[in-house]
């Protein structure tokens, strides 16, 4: 008799829904513009009354409208799209190889001992150490940035990823083997989404790494590039399109990670961790 | 050959010894037990006598022994979904829903899956949940989704260690009155392993109670109580005291059984 009306308490509840509804956060958006916003106009208020050297320093305003006269040329379009697909490169490569390493390693202890030590010295190097070698072996061109950058987005990924797949639960290995799951099956139904989360923080490191490394790249030596461009308006102190090119490293470096945190919005939903 | 039925579970003369360096712990020695084709029983006994140590070897989840476990002739020599396994805790995927968690690697949008999960589902009560995630619904319901998960793969036996063990009693007789209907309705033969000597009499047709160090079969009581039984009945009572008695016989240590 009791047991019949558990049932039909746990039946009337209301069914949970697969996705509870999110209004946009503006009060956290607002919160987190003050101090640009505050920067902003004081620094435009400042070269306005001509307190600080426009030539030196620039202002907002100069600055939006060297964008519009960039972009009008084309010349903003195009390096950034020679930036963009040298950081994709790099970080596509760098971070797969991460993440396959960092998986065979994690997943296997013969592998790991084999592998891991030289990877962690390897890891102690500073990445401007490697640079001249680079340059000496491969030269200015693509292959040299697309390797350092690469090199820069592994480590992240692989430690990471590494972490993430010696944090699965060892319990469900055993329902694995119940479930006569094979290797491949082990590896895309167990290992990785448990792992995921790691994997994702491993991404948005890896991918701010990238973002690094090719400004390193790009000033180092560069006939095209946001880096480039920056640099070649250095020289002719062309305060205005230094900025350009630093805002937008910025601004294509946060819209990356945001991507990448939504992603993880949507991927790590089931996790029940504190929220904040 | 006496056996009027044919045995579908047979352990023959298991013995078990862990190593650990220089010590060993004589876990298992010399067990044998049958099962026959929807059989039920339930394996009582001192914590640490080796429960848990038998079940994996029966699931083939540990296959360094002494002695042999068939299954219906077949040496079992590795873990398989004939062999179906429900673990004192639920574990199921944290990062799949209800559904996915009891289709687990097979998939939803196939019809044959489709129509078998939804039929499990309505045989757990689990009808409007299917989109919930393991942290949404309780440890109860989780279970009974472990438990959905392993009926999927038509287990010819089912494997259960303690399975109730970490829920309230109000939800544990729930349970126990789903799984026995489960067992109606399927003939799974079930291997139920647990601290609770009420549970055992209420479900099982037999209880294996077992001794300590080493792990031995002490005694096997037939429960022949028609089913659905009740736990106030003066039979149902007196078959208690026995497995009670049975098992205090050999108690040593202090008791880890609930009345
Ligand atoms: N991996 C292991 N290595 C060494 N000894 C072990 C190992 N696993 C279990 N044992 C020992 O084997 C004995 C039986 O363990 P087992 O888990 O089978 O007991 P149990 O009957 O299930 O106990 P409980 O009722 O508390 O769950 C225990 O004494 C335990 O210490
Ligand atoms: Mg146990």
């Amino acid at each position: 008799m009791t047991t019949t009306v558990a049932v039909r308490s746990e039946q009337a509840a209301k069914p949970i829904t697969d996705r509870p509804k999110r209004t946009f956060p503006w009060k956290s958006v607002i919160r987190g513009a003050i101090i640009p916003a505050a920067i902003i106009a004081i620094w435009q208020i400042l070269s306005s009354n001509g307190a600080i050297s426009e030539t030196l320093y620039s202002s907002p305003w100069n600055i939006l409208k060297e964008y519009y006269e960039l972009t009008k040329t084309g010349e903003l379009p195009h390096h950034l799209r020679i930036s963009l697909v040298r950081a994709s490169l790099g970080f596509l490569f760098g971070g797969g190889a991460g993440l396959l390493i960092g998986l065979l390693v994690g997943m296997s202890r013969p592998v790991e001992e084999v592998v891991n030590p030289t990877v962690q010295m390897l890891r102690t190097i500073p990445l401007l150490a490697i640079t001249p070698l680079f340059i000496m072996w491969f030269g200015f061109g693509e292959l040299s940035k697309v390797l350092l950058i690469s090199l820069g987005a592994f480590f992240p990924m692989y430690v990471n990823t590494f972490l993430g797949v010696r944090n699965v639960d060892a319990k469900l290995f055993d329902v694995g083997r119940v479930l006569e799951f094979n290797w491949w099956k082990r590896t895309t139904r167990l290992v990785l989404p448990a792992a995921l989360p790691n994997i994702l923080l491993g991404t948005r490191l890896s991918l701010s790494i990238a973002w690094l490394c090719l400004v390193v790249a790009e000033l180092l030596g560069a006939e095209s590039g946001v880096g480039y461009m920056i640099q070649d308006a250095r020289s002719f102190v062309q305060t205005d399109v230094v900025f350009v090119g630093i805002t937008i490293f910025a601004i294509v470096g946060k819209l990356s990670d945001s991507i990448v945190r939504v992603l993880e919005q949507r991927l790590l939903r089931w996790q029940d961790s504190f929220k904040g | 050959m006496t056996t009027t039925t044919k045995a579908l579970l047979e352990i023959d003369n298991v013995s078990k010894i862990f190593r650990n360096g220089a010590s060993t712990t004589h876990v298992l020695d010399r067990l044998s037990l049958n099962a026959t084709e929807g059989d039920f029983v339930t394996v009582i006994g001192p914590s640490g006598c080796g429960k848990s140590t038998l079940l994996k070897i029966i699931a083939g989840l540990d296959t360094d022994y002494v002695g042999s476990v068939n299954i219906e002739n077949r040496k079992v020599d590795r873990p398989s979904q004939e062999k179906g396994f429900i673990f004192q805790e639920h574990r199921l995927f944290p990062w799949l829903n209800v559904e996915s968690n009891i289709a687990a690697d097979l998939s939803l949008s196939k019809p044959e899956v489709r129509e078998r999960v939804n039929e499990l589902i309505k045989l757990v009560k689990l009808e409007g949940f299917e989109k919930a995630y393991p942290r949404q619904i309780s440890g109860g319901m989780s279970q009974r989704v472990a438990i959905a998960r392993a009926l999927l793969r038509k287990p010819k036996v089912l494997l259960l260690d303690e399975p109730f063990g970490a829920l309230d009693a109000f939800t544990r007789a729930h349970l126990q009155e789903a799984l026995l209907e489960i067992w109606q309705t399927n003939r799974t033969t079930m291997v139920l392993v647990t601290h609770d000597i009420d549970e055992a009499v209420f479900l099982s047709s037999r209880v294996v109670v077992m001794d300590a160090k080493p792990g031995r079969i002490k005694s096997v009581i037939p429960i022949d109580l028609p089913y659905p039984r009740k736990r106030t009945g003066t039979a149902f009572q007196d078959l208690r005291t026995h497995v009670l008695r049975s098992l205090e016989h050999s108690e040593t240590e202090e008791p880890s059984y609930t009345i």
